[in-house]
């Protein structure tokens, strides 16, 4: 099955020009400043096409820094919904990959990936500029792949995938049988 | 009459960076009202200090907040040192002060670049960012970080400078006060920054000492309130400086003042270079730490930052009270706020240079006798305060002046 002219503009844009937004789930501020060192002029993010933006309605990547606190964690969620598909979240900094050094405080839930899918981890307390642009680079690496496959569709009851395929309808997974192939 | 408007801003905005939730009522375009509502960062970090060792504590008391890490570093670090009873020597006091004074450079750096995005300035921004970014290398060199920089042990510190350093530091400083003086003077004279930012965020000399404001937004209303001056600690008793005030009482004026204020770092940061003793930098520190309480305060780059530990004998901590910069000025970016105009709000909220991460610790008053919560005012909590030290210390702490009068 072919994909449609606007959804190939859509993935060639994604591509070329990713607009981030940044959340700060519970984060230390140290790895909050270097992302937005990673925007200005000895890193200039801005040259793979990445924009900054204000709003999750108008971004693809979210970049999330700290771990999750009990009070961040609805709101993360809220703006994780709030974002038109396709989306990705990096994860930036060891709190957000894994909770960190907050680890097993009462007030935290845990790393991003806690709560909400993540593409990509870039550790570090705090990760450093390079670090970051590194991590979204390998993200497009990554995306262009999947673009080229397709994404994965997932059925599901309940808690249980009953079954996956792409979306040329190769099933990759049926509940009842063996695995049919990666 | 206008109608009034309730708008919610946050906890995800597009001005500030990190989490708050601010709920501003309005008069058509004016403020009339302004409530802060905080604790979007709440990780529960003084009660995980409670269980972790001095040592491990100091780990976490430094990433209570990533621009000031070493501020409060220093603050826990000077705690331990005066329950143990130990002296640090006085080059790890130099490199300590060293430290702190690239840090308040980067700090306010990264202000300059964050109030004039407030604003849309955004050349200025890129321009304090790139200027930043020596400063840190700097910082990576000495301390092998560029956030975070872990160079405070308790007992001294924990990295050496060599002749190569030093001479990195003054090559850095030179070019970078020709970058410093170019702000002042963008700062000082330039038109339009003036015009946008003289008369908003109004907070009056007796307001800001009225609303315990700190840092350099009382010190931009005129009161000189500097801690490194008035409670010298580390090296900070030698190093001669000068308290910048201003009295514009407005945004312009902490502007200025932390321009100015980088000005001084860097003279104390080449004072420091050529004054630098030599010696030990670190003295050593027993893992037990008698018991004890000690309450001590150091001047970060946004303001007076206290930290309380009360030790019991063992090796952690009974009890550890991090109060920073911010927290003190909340009150009065609400006063602040009310009266000016909803696109004023982000720079007036900007210009007291928030930390969420260092504000959002929690307590609860419990009466010991109802067990229900309790709210004291300011006036009841020193009424408290004084029965309690005539009733268990047999001491009449009224008699000792207010910090205010002593002081101002």
């Amino acid at each position: 099955m072919g994909r449609g002219l606007i959804r190939r503009a859509i993935d060639w844009g994604t591509r070329k020009s990713p607009w981030i937004i940044h959340f700060n789930a519970g984060s230390c501020n140290g790895c909050d400043i270097e992302v937005v060192d990673a925007l200005t002029p000895r890193y200039d993010l801005e040259r793979f096409g990445m924009l900054q933006q204000g709003t999750p309605r108008h971004a693809d990547v979210l970049v999330c820094t700290g771990a999750v606190t009990l009070q961040t964690r609805d709101r993360l969620i809220q703006i994780y919904e709030q974002m038109p598909e396709p989306r990705f979240v990096v994860a930036v900094g060891t709190c957000a990959c894994s909770g960190g050094i907050f680890d097993g405080c009462y007030g935290v839930v845990g790393g991003i990936d806690a709560v909400i899918p993540v593409s990509a981890y870039v550790p570090g307390c705090a990760a450093r500029p390079e670090a970051i642009i590194d991590g979204v680079v390998k993200l497009l690496t990554a995306l262009k792949k999947q673009q080229k496959e397709g994404p994965i569709v997932v059925k599901a009851e309940g808690d249980e995938i009953v079954k996956a395929e792409t979306l040329s309808g190769e099933v990759v997974y049926e509940k009842d049988k063996e695995e049919v192939s990666q | 009459m206008a109608e009034k408007i309730t708008i919610p801003i946050g906890p995800q905005h597009p001005s500030l960076k990190e989490p708050a939730c601010f709920t501003i009522t309005m008069e058509g375009e004016k403020v009339v009202n302004a409530v802060v509502g905080l604790g979007y960062n709440h990780r529960g970090l003084e009660k995980a200090c409670e269980s972790r060792t001095y040592i491990q504590d100091l780990y976490i008391i430094e990433r209570v907040c990533g621009i000031c890490s070493h501020a409060h570093s220093t603050a826990f670090c000077q705690s331990l040192e005066y329950l143990a009873g130990v002296e640090i020597p006085q080059r790890a006091a130099f490199i300590r002060t060293l430290v702190a004074e690239l840090e308040r450079l980067h700090s306010h750096l990264l202000w300059l670049g964050v109030g004039a995005h407030e604003i849309g300035f955004d050349t200025l921004f890129m321009y304090t960012w790139r200027d930043r970014e020596k400063v840190l290398d700097l910082l990576a060199t000495l301390c092998g970080n560029r956030v975070n920089y872990g160079i405070n042990t308790p007992g001294g510190c924990r990295r050496d400078l060599n002749d190569e350093e030093i001479a990195m530091i003054r090559k850095a400083m030179n070019e970078l006060e020709e970058q410093v003086k170019y702000y002042t003077e963008l700062a000082l004279n330039d038109t339009i920054l003036a015009a946008r930012l003289s008369g908003i965020g109004k907070l009056s000399h007796d307001d800001a000492l009225r609303l315990g404001a700190v840092g350099p937004v009382s010190r931009a209303s005129g009161v000189p309130d500097d801690v490194r001056a008035i409670d010298p600690y580390a090296a900070y008793g030698i190093v001669p400086f000068k308290v910048i005030t201003d009295d514009h009482c407005d945004v312009f004026g902490r502007a200025v003042v932390r321009v100015l204020e980088m000005q001084e770092s860097i003279k104390m940061i080449r004072f420091c270079l050529d004054n630098l003793p030599s010696g030990e930098i670190a003295a050593k520190f027993p893992r037990r730490i008698p018991a004890g309480e000690v309450f001590t305060r150091v001047e970060a780059p946004r303001g007076e930052d206290t930290h309380y530990v009360r030790s019991n004998g063992t090796d952690k901590p009974d009890r550890v009270r991090v109060r920073a910069a911010t927290e003190a000025n909340w009150h009065a970016v609400r006063h602040m706020i009310e009266g000016d105009m909803l696109a004023d709000v982000p720079i007036i909220i900007a210009a007291i240079d928030p930390c969420y991460s260092c504000t959002d610790r929690s307590f609860v008053v419990k009466d010991p006798l109802t067990g229900k919560d309790k709210q004291m005012d300011w006036g009841a909590l020193r009424q408290y305060g004084i029965d309690w030290y005539r009733k268990e210390r047999g001491v009449d702490p009224s008699r000792i002046p207010l910090p205010g009068k002593r002081f101002y």
